[in-house]
């Protein structure tokens, strides 16, 4: 495979961030369907993919796109693909299928305004809970939150390496403001990179069974063509791959696509924290929001109350363990988000008796630092 | 006597037992189905074209025939319901070794993944589609499909159907498939043939194969038994080459003409990505070697 050989700084949008992390991470199959805000995700890879010997697909619909990056998967390809809001929610069946069949892909999801066609051209984080529970069923995902260029092309990387060594698909959430937002990037050379390979089995044929592990674990990965003559289906099935429609196959299987994830959350979630350990109030806050929520900090902060800040770069799985551990400690926490109230809700789950103040904006703009500024009073007059 | 027939059933064996899970049978498909002498045409056929079997695919979507991919001792991949193409498109292309087979239901390749058809005819993907047309949704119970005839009873079509259907060879021919051809599951040595021809061919192969239904169409439409469904598939069915794929709907009575209509070469997708863009990268790959110059 032909390797990336771009490498150095760059003042760079976003979206293009996004598609040179893929290729610096060993992506060499894409396919996609024109959609704004994320489009140039796809032009970039249209450009660059055919330089690296990849494999450029603009398909028929997002169903398509998605269907086609789990059959690269499992011919042995790095796959992704890009789309927003309204193509999102035409992939979900199939996100499903990667989850059940244990498929390595991302996609990435640049949100817009919502629900429906809703703001095209403009921002929003409303898609949070359509990547944790959009597809059918109960299974566990990861969701990465960019908050600018250069953090959509170092999440864009662990993305790839998260759904390579844990198999499913993983979202990279990022919005029209990152998107889109031109800044310095610097991209190492490839060698420098922690890349995170897919785990081939080793076991000849007649010894291999495609999901043979443990009640937690990940099963290692047999691709098309190498003689391993495997079955796999998005029915309910055994460790052979093979339909078993029963209820202690279907328990055990559900239990351990969530359990790889939930038990291994601790090597996953990542968070930003500033000044939490003695605060009053934390504000919280993930992807672009958390760019505009230090105005309100720091003039808090001048008035005496102690602010605290936390950042997911993971949304999914929720870092419900900090969350619970910080809530015995503060008066409360502010969320502030582009939709009304999505992450919110989770905090809300962990903070238990500590009060929870939603900011909410549905998108296509910002919180006001004022209204920010206020709930964090509130929070603090609480008890 | 028991003793000595077990001894007898011990010791058969199928004939493409190396290519089927046997450890998977019996089979879901009601007996009659057409589904069984179909399995092994394409067998038959593959085994034939003298591929490495180890480098053949078989995708499925939803439905009866959707199990294929479960029976077939191959890489195989039973996905969602109509998104078996562009599923085995990305196989295929990030692959390109791979023979890759595309066997699913005429509700699954038609109804809710007659896009994703026509368009990986219009690309001309190295793939190879076997269409089970049974005239009707089998595994959830006999409603209407977009090939039952005009007039005939379905689950949902209770005072007969009111839709024209698709002639599914003419479709994969105006999308522009490279092979297009017809058989009905009697014709198992034409059957075995076309599916070598697919698997030597290269480009969007379509193959549609009319299959009997005693379970649902037969019964809903007064059509007698599984064998009587057979019969009288056999009784209408003409072979004809040269036909227009485009003239040769099918509906309850009339002829099923059957033959090989289309077999041309076209370029396939990926020999036209290679001779458009390989000179053309070539030169753009001259600002890629560090920051300094054109991004």
């Amino acid at each position: 495979m032909r390797k990336s050989d771009l490498h150095g700084e760059f003042f760079i949008q976003g979206n293009i961030a996004c598609a040179e992390a893929a290729l610096a991470a060993g992506c060499r199959f894409f396919g996609g369907y024109p959609i704004t805000p994320a489009s140039e995700i796809a032009e970039r890879m249209a450009y660059r993919l055919p330089q690296l010997d990849g494999v450029f697909v603009q398909f028929e619909d997002e169903i398509a796109s998605m269907a086609s990056i789990l059959g690269a998967s499992w011919a042995g390809a790095k796959s992704m693909t890009s789309s927003s809001g309204p193509g999102i929610s035409l992939m979900l069946e199939n996100i499903g299928l990667g989850i059940m069949m244990e498929t390595p892909c991302v996609i990435v999801n640049v949100q817009r305004g919502s629900p429906s066609t809703g703001l095209p051209t403009s921002w929003g984080q409303s898609d949070m809970m359509q990547a944790r529970w959009g597809s059918h069923g109960d299974f566990a995902v990861i969701a990465l939150c960019p908050k600018s260029p250069q953090e959509y092309f170092d999440l864009t990387v662990k993305a790839f390496n998260l759904s390579e060594q844990y198999r499913l698909p993983v979202f990279v959430m990022s919005d029209a403001v990152v998107g889109h937002m031109t800044e310095k990037v610097y991209i190492p050379p490839v060698d420098e990179l922690e890349i995170i390979e897919r785990k081939y089995t080793s076991k000849k044929p007649q010894d291999y069974l495609p999901y043979e592990c443990e009640f937690d674990a990940v099963p290692d990965f047999a691709k098309a063509g190498d003689g391993y003559r495997y079955h796999t289906t998005g029915l309910t099935h055994d460790e052979r791959g093979y339909p078993v429609m029963t209820e202690e196959c279907h328990v055990k299987l559900v239990n351990r696509l969530i359990n790889k994830i939930k038990l291994h959350a601790d090597d996953i979630i990542m968070i930003e924290e500033k000044d939490t350990e003695d605060a009053e109030v934390i504000v919280v806050s993930y992807g672009i929001t958390s760019r505009i929520v230090f105005p309100a900090i720091k003039i808090m902060k001048k008035k005496g109350i102690k602010v605290g800040y936390l950042r997911l770069i993971t949304v999914w799985p929720f870092p419900e363990e900090r969350i619970r551990q910080l809530a015995s400690k503060v008066n409360g926490f502010v969320v502030v988000e582009l939709n009304m109230g999505q992450v919110c809700l989770e905090v809300e789950r962990c903070a238990k008796n500590a009060v929870t103040k939603l900011v909410p904006h549905p998108g296509g703009g910002m919180p006001q630092v004022e209204t920010i500024t206020q709930a964090i009073q509130e929070v603090a007059d609480a008890r | 006597m028991p003793d000595d027939k077990s001894q007898q059933t011990e010791n058969l064996h199928h004939p493409m037992e190396e290519y089927l899970r046997m450890d998977r049978m019996p089979h879901i498909w009601c007996s009659s189905c057409g589904l069984g002498s179909i399995l092994t045409a394409f067998m038959k056929g593959v085994k034939q074209a003298d591929v490495d079997f180890n480098k053949v695919a078989v995708v499925s979507g939803i439905g009866c025939t959707g199990r294929v991919a479960g029976y077939v001792k191959l890489d195989s991949y039973h996905t969602t319901h109509g998104r078996a193409i562009p599923f085995a498109t990305g196989l295929k292309l990030a692959n390109r070794d791979l023979t890759v087979f595309v066997i699913s239901g005429d509700g699954d390749l038609f109804a809710i993944g007659g896009n994703h058809l026509i368009h990986a005819a219009r690309r001309n993907v190295d793939i190879n589609v076997i269409c089970v047309n049974n005239f009707i949704y089998g595994m959830t119970g006999g409603q209407n499909a977009p090939t039952t005839p005009l007039e005939a009873y379905s689950s949902t079509a209770p005072y007969g159907n009111y839709e024209q259907p698709f002639n599914l060879v003419g479709v994969a021919a105006a999308a522009g498939a490279s092979y297009v051809a017809r058989w009905s599951a009697l014709h198992m040595r034409r059957l075995a043939e076309s599916v070598e021809e697919m698997t030597k061919k290269k480009g969007f192969c379509f193959l549609e194969v009319i299959s009997p239904c005693a379970t649902v169409f037969a019964r809903k439409n007064k059509g007698g038994t599984g064998l009587d469904l057979l019969k009288g598939y056999k009784d209408r069915s003409v072979i004809n080459h040269n036909a227009n794929p485009q003239e040769i709907p099918l509906d309850m009575n009339g002829e099923i003409v059957c033959g090989v209509f289309i077999n041309k070469d076209r370029p396939t997708f990926w020999e036209n990505v290679l001779s458009g863009t390989e000179r053309k990268v070539k030169k753009t790959n001259l600002y890629y070697h560090d920051s300094k110059t054109k991004f």
